[in-house]
């Protein structure tokens, strides 16, 4: 399995990435050889094997559904790049 | 001598004989950095006036009775993804390069009950991703020993910051060996506690199954006692582990008559300096001269971790890296268009390349199509990994190998293969596909440059990974030397 810069422009758009066609170019070529390498795995069977997520057994982890303070709005704000009336501004969703 | 090449103990007996001040161990700390720093680059952010306004507080507690912190008074580093509320938290990233945390992390809290005092922020790989801190976004923290070799990573400011005595003890973060690594880089002492013991909260998230905050420190006894203020369950991360916290310091008998030592084949076979196999076979002969009795063991999936670590941390980074859009924090770009442009914008300029490409690496592995093939695959080989150590710790009770394939390299050298640097955690990332703890201590140098020795335990049998680790380092000289900056 070997990818295309169209592959990596594909990835890029999912990932919210805009690349130059450098940056294109160099991911192609180094993300092949990773890859490549990953194929290493299929040396393996695994058929029988369960995935491991997580090392520990811990399963559903939940707590009481109880209302606790949530954090002062000012707080909040202190890293907002932009704000409004004690909300956060962003450019337009809808053109 | 320096009050750095002091214990923790001796340093607290002076405090309580009153030969010492908190304040006379910050500035200390502070004239160290002023003397140092513009070589080791080892800070991105001073918490000086804090830290002196914190030490005279303390000195004040130092004239009652009142009880003192385990750490009372130590001058601390912390890793730059651990959050400080009120102190800039940037990750090594432009991204975050105005972040101002709004609460600090679960470990900060407690090392703010244990008394320690926190001297600034440190350097580290852009999000930890990488071995060498060439991938900061600011500058690269350069290794004590030599200036022209990088100090490994991503933990390498915390490292080397303890190796220059510009701070007295660290913490770090390790994901695939970003403790260990850096501290045998810098011939210091790193642990890599077992998943689950030390919170994650407020740890910036790079892969969340892997994940571990951990002390580095000049000797074993002083890991002992950080990881005793820093472990314990939290509420507040749900991976948290409920088990009992022993005395981490108790354990430190010097008794390791008896001791089963197993010592992969894998670990000191092809692809390893012969210098460093070395230095690695004198320390089992010294741990042999103790009681202890070695056999070489098998850990067969060895070859497969680097794929399998590479596959998984990636596609974890990909998901937790998709929270920095530019919206509630961090640097936001300039005329976006739109709000979809503002994200991309925003991430694009923001990150630097080897995030870029673990970002695209992870999207690829968990897209449309190539999750069973990749993302899938990598985590059943993780059970096949996680079973190989589970079979060894049957009949033995650690395992013993090098921290790492070769010594620090010089700066540059690496830098255009990315594949080449990953293969440098070869002998760290299996530990952490494992979840089990392992400690970094030096046990010689190879061409001047510090070797470390891997000691990598059950889980959560942290007291034999550091008694084991403290019966070595008290048999040797390594951890007495400094290098001279």
């Amino acid at each position: 399995m070997s990818i295309s810069v169209k592959d990596v422009e594909h990835v890029a758009k999912l990932a919210r990435l805009s690349l130059t066609d450098e940056e294109k170019e160099q991911f192609t070529g180094q993300l092949n050889a990773i890859l490549k390498y990953a194929e290493k795995l299929n040396e393996l069977d695994t058929d029988n094997v369960q995935p491991t997520t997580h090392v520990l057994q811990i399963h559903n982890v939940m707590r009481e559904d109880e209302n606790r303070p949530s954090l002062p709005i000012e707080k909040v704000l202190r890293n907002a790049p932009d704000e409004e009336d004690d909300q956060i501004r962003v450019p337009a969703v809808l053109e | 001598m320096s009050l750095f090449d002091l214990r923790l103990q001796e340093i607290h007996n002076q405090l309580n004989a009153r030969e010492l001040s908190v304040s006379d161990l910050v500035d200390q700390a502070y004239q160290r950095i002023g003397q140092t720093e513009n070589k080791v680059k080892a800070y991105l952010t001073l918490n000086e006036e804090h830290a002196r306004a914190h030490a005279r507080l303390l000195d004040e507690q130092l004239a009652t009775d009142a009880p003192r912190g385990l750490l009372f008074g130590l001058p601390a580093g912390i890793k730059d993804n651990i959050v400080t509320e009120g102190l800039r938290t940037t990750c090594a990233s432009q991204f975050l390069s105005n972040y101002d945390p709004i609460y600090d992390a679960t470990v900060v809290q407690k090392l703010k009950k244990a008394q320690s005092v926190t001297l600034g922020k440190l350097n580290m790989d852009e999000f930890a991703m990488g071995g060498s801190n060439e991938n900061s976004s600011f500058y690269p923290t350069r290794n004590p020993w030599n200036l022209d070799y990088v100090p490994g990573g991503s933990s390498g400011g915390s490292a080397a910051a303890v190796a220059s005595g510009e701070a007295y003890f660290t913490l770090g973060s390790d994901t695939g060996g970003s403790i260990r690594q850096p501290a045998s880089y810098c011939g210091v002492v790193g642990l890599k506690p077992t998943y689950g013991l030390v919170s994650r909260f407020g740890l910036v998230a790079f892969a969340s199954s892997l994940d571990q905050i951990g002390p580095i420190t000049k000797n074993v006894e002083d890991s002992a006692y950080v990881l005793q203020a820093i472990a314990g369950y939290d509420n507040m991360d749900s991976t948290s582990a409920k088990v009992d916290i022993p005395d981490y310091v108790s354990a430190l008998n010097g008794d390791i008559k008896g001791l089963r030592i197993g010592v992969p084949k894998e670990y000191l076979g092809q692809g390893i300096d012969p210098k460093v196999k070395e230095s690695v076979l004198a320390a089992l002969k010294v741990l042999e001269g103790l009681g202890a009795t070695w056999e070489e063991v098998s850990l067969p999936h060895t070859e497969y971790a680097v794929a399998t670590y590479y596959l998984l941390a990636s596609s974890e980074a990909s998901s937790n890296l998709a929270r920095f859009d530019g919206v509630r924090y961090g640097v936001r770009a300039d005329n976006p268009d739109n709000l979809i442009d503002m994200y991309v914008k925003s991430r694009s300029q923001g990150f630097g390349e080897e995030v870029k490409r673990r970002i695209m690496l992870g999207t690829y592995a968990l897209s449309s199509g190539y999750y069973d093939a990749y993302y899938l695959k990598a985590q059943k080989v993780r059970t096949l990994i996680k079973q190989d150590f589970d079979q060894v710790f049957a009949n033995y009770d650690v395992i013993i190998g090098p921290t790492a394939p070769t010594t620090a390299f010089p700066i540059g050298s690496q830098v255009d293969d990315p594949l080449t640097m990953y293969l440098n955690d070869i002998v760290t990332i299996p530990v952490s596909l494992a979840g089990v703890p392992a400690i970094s201590v030096p046990c010689g140098f190879a061409d001047g440059m510090p070797v470390g020795l891997q000691i990598i335990g059950k889980a959560f049998d942290e007291s034999t990974v550091l008694r084991v680790a403290h019966a070595y380092e008290q048999s040797t000289e390594h951890h007495k030397l400094r290098p001279q900056l």
